[in-house]
């Protein structure tokens, strides 16, 4: 399998590999794939809440050169994006980006899937948090 | 001084002997006749050197030199053993016995012969990668003329029961074939003691050329007749047709007596050599598991699952080291190795196989750049591997629900 230089650069030197802690409101985890299919991805964003930008992202990948490369360019391009701007990032962005070969687009759409999963998970915990957050100003007063 | 890259992908094929090299370069041009003219000089060289290697072969198995037929490797051998037994022995029986991990030159071609009535089992293996002869016995019937089961895994270097295999077979009276492919020259072979009626080499799995196999044929007790897969000049007593390829089976003779020689050095060298990759990768990481017995193992043969890394992604970070993997995407069918999943390995664990093949040019200096690069791939593909995450937070990884809609 030939790789494209950006793949292997991806691969040796993989931007922002680690975990953010699941349990905070601001941060949304998408965990896609599954062990049989040879690939699992989990992408992490953590949003500011003043600002509603992607302050930081993470990701872990168990899969290809491709899987890893596709999850490690999703983290750098989601950094400084809203919301809304990263549910726009598209997979064939990606395969552009990296020059994936077509038996590898899987992987692309993977790291779109988990970017949409991650985002996700943020907006389902804001909207149960913002209702807590409601009750407990009603208490207060 | 270490040479990059490091060859051990000694079960895909072997580099050619320097010795072999030399035994067959006059036959390219010197002595070039055709080993079927008999008529003048050229042709009597010819076949003189072809009955050399006949010879030669017979000998590192304990058959006959007329038990000897020439083909063009392993592949074409199976076929004409399992399809020149079905078309011969079609009047007595329509059933063949084989195993779910042979190579696909057996199981393909049962494959074609059940689509032409003839009915095949596939015989199951245990987790140690070899058959239950209980499982054997039960499986024979009235109509069954063949097993056909492999000495050694080209996968997982496992050596199924054999001998035990040939005293049922020549109890019940039903033919043996072996694809011996892998064990041939590695291991002691020999056709008497393993009561094997047919057997299948190549010349290129024990440091010969390329294009070149036999298919051992028993000739007495019982003599094993085969329908001729290939028709024309009724070479190799009629059957399989073709010139010979000279400079190829010289060649062949010659690994066949280096093998023969050198067996006892060389098995002793290897198996320290890949015990030693075993222990160093052992001492290095958790969690990874050597796929099939370690017992019943050829001495130059490991296969070990990484667990919760990517076959690929591994394959990736030791591009210096040829070896291969049962990892789907390395193949074209998108399927992890069925050899993996026959034993009971996860479809997680068959992707994250790495098959090592040791030989005869294997360094002890080469054995360990290999075991400590895998230990700093492996650890670093953990590092940021999701699964071994889980698995160190205590989430069992096989009751978990996986996202897969739309893959």
């Amino acid at each position: 399998m030939a790789y494209s230089n950006k793949v292997i650069d991806h691969y040796e030197n993989p931007r922002n590999v680690g975990s953010l802690p699941k349990e905070d409101p601001n941060v949304g985890t998408g965990l896609v794939g599954a062990p049989e299919c040879g690939d699992v991805m989990k992408l992490q964003v953590k949003v500011n809440p003043e600002t509603g930008i992607i302050d930081d992202a993470k990701f872990k990948t168990f899969g290809c050169g491709s899987a890893i490369a596709s999850s490690s360019l999703a983290t750098e391009w989601l950094k400084g994006k809203t919301v809304d701007e990263a549910l726009a990032i598209k997979n064939t962005d990606i395969v552009t980006e990296l020059s994936l070969p077509p038996v590898k687009i899987h992987c692309s759409v993977l790291a779109e899937d988990a970017i949409k999963a991650a985002i996700g998970d943020y907006k389902k915990k804001q909207s149960i948090e913002s209702k807590p957050a409601a009750a407990t100003t009603l208490n207060a007063g | 001084m270490l040479k990059l890259p490091i060859y051990m992908d000694y079960h895909a094929t072997t580099p050619v002997d320097p010795r072999v090299v030399e035994a067959m370069l006059p036959y390219f041009t010197e002595h070039f006749g055709n080993a079927a003219s008999r008529n003048h000089p050229f042709g009597w060289e010819a076949e003189e050197a072809v009955e050399t290697g006949r010879k030669r072969i017979a000998e590192l198995i304990g058959a006959s030199p007329k038990e000897i037929v020439f083909t063009s490797g392993a592949t074409e051998s199976d076929n004409l053993a399992i399809k020149g037994v079905a078309e011969m022995y079609r009047e007595k029986g329509n059933h063949i016995i084989t195993c779910v991990t042979e190579h696909k030159a057996v199981i393909d071609t049962c494959k074609r012969l059940e689509k032409n009535g003839y009915r095949v089992t596939y015989l199951p293996v245990q987790k140690d990668g070899r058959i239950s002869l209980d499982e054997l016995k039960a499986a024979i019937g009235d109509k069954t003329i063949l097993i056909t089961i492999m000495t050694a895994n080209n996968e997982i270097g496992v050596l199924q029961p054999i001998a035990e295999i040939g005293a049922i077979a020549k109890e019940k009276g039903i033919l043996f074939h072996t694809d011996a492919v892998q064990a041939v020259g590695k291991v002691p072979f020999n056709v008497n003691e393993l009561k094997v009626d047919m057997a299948s080499i190549s010349a290129h799995k024990m440091y010969g050329p390329k294009g070149v196999g036999a298919l051992y044929v028993r000739r007495r007790n019982p003599r094993v007749l085969l329908a001729a897969q290939i028709d024309g000049g009724g070479h190799e007593r009629g059957m399989r047709s073709g010139t010979l390829n000279v400079p190829g089976i010289v060649g062949f003779g010659k690994a066949a007596e280096l093998c023969r020689t050198e067996m006892a050095a060389d098995t002793a060298r290897l198996r320290a050599l890949r015990d030693r990759l075993n222990d160093r990768l052992h001492k290095g990481l958790d969690e990874i598991y050597v796929n099939g017995s370690i017992e019943h193992r050829l001495p130059h043969s490991l296969n070990v699952s990484f667990a919760y890394v990517e076959g690929e992604s591994l394959l990736m970070g030791i591009n210096d080291v040829a070896v291969s993997s049962g990892s789907a995407c390395t193949s074209a069918s998108l399927e992890p190795s069925y050899v993996l999943k026959a034993l009971g390995a996860g479809d997680d664990l068959a992707h994250s196989s790495i098959r090592f093949g040791l030989g005869r040019w294997t360094t002890e200096e080469e054995v360990d750049y290999v075991a400590d690069k895998l230990v700093n791939v492996v650890t670093r593909l953990r590092e940021m591997s999701p699964l071994y995450e889980l698995a160190k937070e205590g989430v069992d990884l096989s009751t978990m629900q996986w996202q897969t809609e739309g893959h």
